[in-house]
């Protein structure tokens, strides 16, 4: 349904977006990741025709967003960052002019009105002013503004900013829900919202995208990503660290932590350590060496790990090469 | 989240199906009522209208000397209307794209399915609707010069024409200025600044300054610009068409520039 090919954005001498390529299908959640500054937002400008690319094309279900905007703009619901909305009006007097704007009219109006009334939860404010407007409803106005046409397509800018815990696990689900219909582009900083609601994520860095893939996919590419960590007592820090480096299964180990008699460690395996391997041969150390093993499980990897990792230009540079290649 | 899907579920669908294209004017018309509410949202509206009559009033009967004339006409009321709109048609076109793209409320407008200039054509129509009703609300002095004596009604209606085009055309100007910066105070100055060339361009003092070293052409071009020759047709009750002609090309010309300004902000 988003279809984006080789998109710049040069202001003056200064590139935002330099080169971005990718797509979003229907049934696709894309999650946006990047630090402040990275092209996040101009992206997400560019993709919903507010600001036209210096090169590069946009095509929304097969419409170009410069050649051809308004079929394109049809297909869209927008929630801009920060959650704009005009601050004079009331949130049902807002949504209305909306869902005119969209081509809603009469009852179709009044019952697209309703449903995103009932959908974000604005009834006790639907008579208020705009500008009276907690943060957190606000937000939601400018959401349920965003998908008062039932769009195919949704692209929303840090959609949870500014939410309660509670608002941002239902803004969440409900991504994920919508999701499973249409095609989503949204984008955060917030990492675990990746794993709470994409089918995919792209990280963008200094305007380029540096990581594509499932959550999953990300998560491998940590450092920490097949590492056994484990907890023992019966022998101090340096010696369990030497006896599991020790082992032919493990490259290298790590002593995370000592508490008293309880020590945290961690083995990374050699590469060609077939799956099981290790943990099998630590916990038969253990055995050998009488410590009292009261953990042992093998690391997923973690998200902000590989977020750090790419998005920081001095440490991990080669896990920025290996991406790049 | 509530249990109501918004997926496609079958009266999503209807939605979806009820959802017709509306036409560049419906866009217009919606955008228009928008604002126009807008307006009335805040005392703005109220002020103004009040502030407005009140010094329409002033200079009509005070500083008009409306009841020396000794003629039952309307000329002492709106020959000082040059003067009210350079400050308060720029008070009220200030906010019209300042206002949007202080508060972001511009990126929510210009990504719906609607062209700039069917959003810069619907702001304006509903600023202009919104002087024409404060124009209206002067309708007390019509009445006062019937009572009075025998009006010639055909020069009241020709005041009025042209005091609704003046202020159009001045209106245009704010909404061109008020495009160009993200305050609304700074619109507000330059938009005065450029109305009031618009009033002195024609003015002996400032053709004189010309004179001197200007060729003809260029004195007689900038003369060209002042509004004042062209409102004094309106006011002795002429109907010229080029006078029109004339606010109606500065409206023109100053919403297109609003496009461009806006265009050139969005480009980066």
């Amino acid at each position: 349904m988003i279809k984006v090919e080789n998109l710049i954005k040069a202001f003056g001498p200064k590139l935002a977006v330099n080169g971005v390529s990718f797509t979003v299908e229907r049934g696709e959640v894309l999650g946006f990741l990047g630090p402040n500054g990275a092209g996040k937002s101009t992206t997400m400008r560019m993709v919903t025709g507010f600001i036209p690319p210096t090169s590069g094309r946009v095509a929304v279900g097969g419409h170009d967003m410069v050649e051809d905007p308004l079929p394109a703009k049809r297909l869209i619901g927008y929630l801009p960052e920060n959650a704009p909305a005009y601050t004079d009006m009331t949130v049902a007097g807002f949504l209305g002019f909306a869902a005119e704007l969209r081509g809603l009219r009469g009852e179709a109006k009044r019952q697209a009105v309703n449903r995103v009334v009932e959908t974000c939860f604005l009834e006790g404010v639907l008579y208020q002013s705009v500008d009276t407007l907690s943060k957190g409803y606000r937000h939601r106005t400018c959401l349920a503004q965003a998908i008062i046409h039932d769009p195919e397509v949704l692209v929303l800018d840090e959609p949870t900013d500014g939410l309660d815990p509670n608002q941002k696990h239902e803004v969440r689900t409900l991504i994920r829900r919508m999701g499973e219909h249409k095609a989503i582009l949204f984008s955060t900083h917030i990492l675990e919202e990746v794993d709470a609601a994409c089918t995919r994520a792209i990280i963008i860095d200094r305007g380029q995208v540096v990581a594509n893939g499932t959550p999953q996919e990300l998560r491998q590419r940590s450092d920490v990503a097949g590492a056994v960590s484990l907890r023992v007592q019966g022998a101090a820090g340096p010696v369990v660290a030497e006896k599991v480096r020790q082992l032919p299964t493990v490259r290298k180990s790590v002593v995370l932590k000592e508490e008293g008699a309880t020590v945290w460690a961690r083995a990374y395996p050699q590469a060609q350590a077939r799956d099981g391997e290790v943990e099998q041969s630590l916990f038969q150390l253990a055995v050998r060496e009488n410590w009292k093993l009261g953990e042992l499980h093998v690391e997923e990897g973690r998200l902000d790990e590989v977020f750090r990792a790419i998005t920081m230009p001095d440490t991990g540079r080669a896990e920025k090469e290996v991406t790049r290649a | 989240m509530s249990s109501t899907s918004i997926t496609k579920s079958p009266s999503a669908l209807a939605v979806s199906a009820a959802a017709t294209h509306p036409s560049p004017l419906g866009n217009i018309l919606t955008i228009a009522k928008r604002e126009l509410a807008g307006y009335f949202a805040s005392p703005v509206a109220y002020v103004f209208i009040v502030i407005f009559l009140l010094l329409a009033g002033f200079f009509t009967f005070m500083v008009g000397g409306f009841f020396e004339r000794g003629e039952a006409s309307l000329v002492s009321f709106f020959v000082w209307h040059p003067w009210l709109y350079l400050f308060l048609v720029p008070a009220v076109g200030m906010r019209l794209w300042s206002e949007e793209r202080r508060a972001g409320t511009i990126e929510l407008l210009l990504t719906m399915p609607v062209t700039a200039w069917q959003a810069i054509v619907g702001k304006f129509l509903a600023s202009w609707l919104f002087l024409a009703l404060a124009l209206a609300l002067t309708f007390p002095l019509v009445f006062t010069v019937l009572y009075l004596g025998h009006p010639d009604l055909g020069v009241i209606f020709c005041g009025y024409v042209g005091s609704l085009l003046m202020a159009g055309a001045y209106l245009a100007v704010s909404c061109m200025t008020s495009a160009l910066s993200r305050s609304q105070v700074v619109s507000f100055i330059v938009s005065v600044v450029v109305c009031l060339f618009l009033i002195l361009a024609g003015w002996p003092p400032v053709t004189n300054m010309l004179v001197q070293w200007a060729p003809p052409w260029l004195v007689d071009g900038v003369a060209g610009f002042s509004v004042m020759p062209h409102f004094e047709g309106f006011q002795r009750g002429v109907l010229d068409s080029r006078d029109a002609l004339f606010f109606l090309s500065v409206m023109v010309f100053s919403l297109f520039t609003t496009g461009v300004i806006i265009r050139s902000h969005r480009a980066g």
